[in-house]
């Protein structure tokens, strides 16, 4: 039996802490070195497509939009270029999926969350924010002594306030206005903009898109990652033993020590660790985090670390690479004496290149042997058979054929069903008996009543297989649809 | 009543005064922005009543200062769409029936509109597929009282059959038995008649001598002699395998005992011409026309 217990007596558990962590403002210090051009480069390449891809030109032919990638909601087209889909084809987006979700499992396994460090989104428009506040109001210690100042603001503050959210603004509302511009011809819509003559909806997009990248990348900024997106807690099931993550390599670091003891303690023949404690690595991070404690669920890999743990290194000439894309196997191999080894090619990178490699070619085989004449048949359900003056039975099906070509085509109708049986479509003559032609305008669909009489006599079966072919007769390009002809 | 709160000594912060066999009520206050946001809701409503339809009156109710009514916007909907499609049904008015059927955008137009009618107004008699019952035509197939030309079926729906209107089909089938011109067992042979003339058996004993002159004495001056029927009067081709009716004989002594009239009601000035004209096209694309 249990003891009664008096509440008061029990002892909080010493390490429960609030459940809430306020905010941490991070004062990134700008960095150059090797990855930081990297990420600009980056940056460069995904705004450039993002805001510029919507102006490239791509001549369909007349009638045929010409930009090279819409979203034609009105018309459901899109347009990528020389494929276009209609929305019956929206699979292929299934594989793309596919291949973008292995691709990220591809890139975390050779170095962690590199995705997150370079190529997202909010990686990308929160760095040019920042590049943003660092020219506006200056470098780490110059805006945390700005936040940190108490007394009443000067003009030159406030103007540089305005300034930074006003460049902010303007980032944000470009990133809603190329957004806009795929759903809608690029240079009209501009001059639309311009002109406030554009739809509702796309201002509409345009404040949303604005309030989001305002939002996410000018205050968010880094708890998007570490609180709201599911990708870094996705990462941690991904990624294994070899994966290259931004690590200290602390058999190399440790003990950390001045510059002065460091090298009295070598001159007298002992090992000391390179880590001088300057704090760069802090400094510079984007996420506010050490990366001398290990990794951690907040990191992005971007690098950053190793460029200012680099130009340290060089000041103090040390050798470089006291931060770096390492794992662990090898901090243990180098404190063992052994040379570290990489292993890019092994099971999971070879098995997820696969995949990519395995759906990539299915989706380009689909596209390139993707039909552009289809035809569907639907049998008419009230009345299912008609029978006629005579004793013969019709029934009647509606047709729908759809061109995808980019020209109008010319059809003939035949059919391989009921013995004797005749065909005719509704408002065609047809020029040779059982075999009516339609024309079916480019880039359209096409409904049509379609009646198959069939003799009672020979054609006893309840219900009789019936496969109707329709041929381009210009280019002979054919598709095929089977029903029933049934009987009453 | 006085106030009974206090200090709590765990948390710092005051109680309400309330409690419940010891255990007292901390003192949390909705948050300064909710009750703001409250109050504005109360003043939006205010508001709200102001503007908009709000309170009922015994026969009416407040209409709002802007005269908004949703019924209003219904009309004003309504009345747009009409005027969409009146465009593309004011050429479907101008085209003849058989241009209509030639041009694949206005033959589907008159489908469509065609098929929503006649759900409307004709499914009741002749079925939503048109296929017909029992004393109402299957508009499927080829057999027709009054003729399956475009413009014979457009005449019928316009005005009807034995409808009154003074352009309507007119027809009779007489009540021969009723009305004693024949007598019991000449309508069982005449009955016997019509069933051998699309082939069907005849019961034993049948005189086809007797039902050869009965037929040409009696009925051939509407369904013809060799009763194949007449269109102008609607006198139904009794030989071949489409029966309106039935042709079992009980059904067809029936028949010839009360006569049949089916009617047809006229659709003019009930429904515009364009319409009438989609209509016709429908029921002509079904697939029996002619």
């Amino acid at each position: 039996m249990n003891k009664a217990v008096n509440p008061s007596e029990l002892k909080p558990e010493a390490d429960v802490g609030p459940l809430y962590a306020p905010h941490k403002k991070v004062y990134p210090q700008s960095v150059s070195g090797k990855f930081r051009r990297v990420k600009w480069g980056l940056m460069a390449f995904c705004l450039g497509i993002y805001y510029l891809l919507p102006f490239v030109r791509w001549n369909r032919g007349l009638g045929a939009p010409s930009q090279a990638v819409l979203i034609d909601l009105p018309n459901s087209r899109f347009y990528f270029f020389f494929i276009e889909l209609w929305p019956q084809e929206v699979y292929y987006f299934t594989g793309l999926l596919i291949v973008a979700a292995v691709a990220l499992f591809l890139m975390n396994s050779i170095g962690g969350r590199i995705w997150c460090g370079y190529l997202c989104p909010q990686t990308v428009w929160t760095d040019l924010f920042y590049a943003v506040e660092r020219l506006v109001e200056g470098d780490r210690r110059e805006r945390m002594r700005k936040d940190a100042s108490t007394g009443s603001m000067k003009l030159g503050r406030i103007s540089e306030i305005v300034l930074k959210h006003s460049i902010w603004l303007m980032i944000a509302w470009w990133t809603g206005g190329a957004w806009v511009l795929y759903f809608s011809d690029a240079p009209t819509l501009v001059k639309q903009l311009a002109t406030f003559q554009a739809p509702m909806v796309a201002y509409v997009w345009i404040g949303i898109l604005t309030a989001t990248t305002y939002l996410l990348a000018g205050y968010m900024r880094e708890q998007v990652c570490t609180y709201m997106c599911p990708w870094p807690r996705i990462q941690a099931a991904l990624t294994d033993e070899w994966a290259l993550n931004v690590t200290y390599r602390y058999d190399r670091g440790e003990k950390r020590m001045s510059v002065k003891k460091a090298a009295e303690l070598r001159a007298l023949g002992e090992t000391v660790g390179d880590c001088v404690d300057c704090y760069q690595c802090v400094a510079v991070c984007p996420t506010g985090i050490d990366i001398r404690n290990g990794p951690q669920l907040e990191c992005i890999q971007c690098g950053l670390c190793i460029d200012a743990c680099d130009a340290v290194m060089r000041k103090i000439s040390r050798p470089t690479g006291l931060i770096g894309y390492d794992n662990d196997i090898n901090i243990h191999r180098r404190e063992q004496g052994k040379a570290p080894i990489y292993r890019i090619v092994r099971g999971r990178t070879i098995a997820y290149s696969a995949i990519i490699a395995l759906v990539g070619g299915i989706m380009i085989h689909t596209l390139a042997t993707r039909k552009t004449l289809e035809m569907n048949v639907l049998h008419d359900r009230n009345p299912v058979a008609v029978a006629l003056s005579d004793g013969s039975i019709r029934n009647a099906y509606t047709v729908r054929l759809l061109n995808k070509s980019g020209f109008d085509r010319v059809i003939a109708i035949d059919m391989n069903g009921p013995v004797n049986s005749t065909l005719h479509v509704v408002g065609v003559d047809s020029v040779t008996p059982d075999r009516p032609m339609i024309v079916i305008g480019r880039d359209q669909t096409s409904e049509f009543r379609l009646l198959v009489t069939a003799p009672a006599e020979n054609n006893t079966e309840k219900s009789i297989p019936v496969r109707f072919h329709v041929t381009d007769i210009g280019l002979g390009v054919a598709a095929s649809a089977t029903d029933n002809f049934v009987l009453p | 009543m006085t106030d009974h709160s206090e200090i709590d000594s765990v948390s710092g912060k005051s109680t309400t005064g309330h409690e419940w066999d010891g255990i007292k009520e901390l003192n949390t206050p909705l948050p300064r922005w909710w009750v703001m946001t409250f109050y504005l809701t109360i003043i939006w409503a205010i508001g709200y009543w102001v503007v908009y339809p709000a309170w009922p009156l015994i026969s009416s109710n407040t209409t709002g200062v802007f005269g908004y009514s949703s019924r209003a916007d219904v009309a004003v909907e309504l009345a747009n769409l009409e005027k969409v499609r009146g465009d593309k049904m004011v050429a479907l008015g101008k085209a003849s029936l058989a241009d209509i059927e030639k041009d694949p955008a206005l033959l589907a137009l008159a489908r469509a509109k065609g098929k929503t009618v006649f759900g409307d107004n004709c499914a009741p008699c002749h079925g939503s597929g048109a296929a017909g019952a029992k004393g109402y035509p299957n508009l499927n197939d080829d057999d027709w009282l009054w003729g399956g030309t475009l413009d014979q079926i457009m005449a019928t729906i316009q005005y009807g059959a034995r409808s009154g209107h003074a352009k309507g089909h007119e027809g009779q089938m007489l009540a021969f038995g009723k009305d004693g011109v024949l007598k019991a067992d000449e309508i069982v042979t005449v009955a016997n008649y019509v069933r051998a003339l699309s082939g069907l058996s005849t019961r034993q004993g049948y005189d086809a001598a007797k039902g050869t002159k009965l037929f040409a004495d009696n009925c051939a001056s509407c369904h013809g002699d060799a009763g194949k029927g007449n269109q102008d009067m609607g006198a139904p081709n009794l030989t071949d395998k489409i029966w309106l009716y039935g042709s079992d004989e009980s059904t067809l002594i029936e028949t010839i005992s009360n006569g049949r009239a089916g009617v047809m009601p006229a659709w003019e000035g009930r429904l515009d011409p364009a319409t009438i004209k989609a209509m016709a096209v429908y029921v002509h694309s079904l697939g029996g026309g002619k």
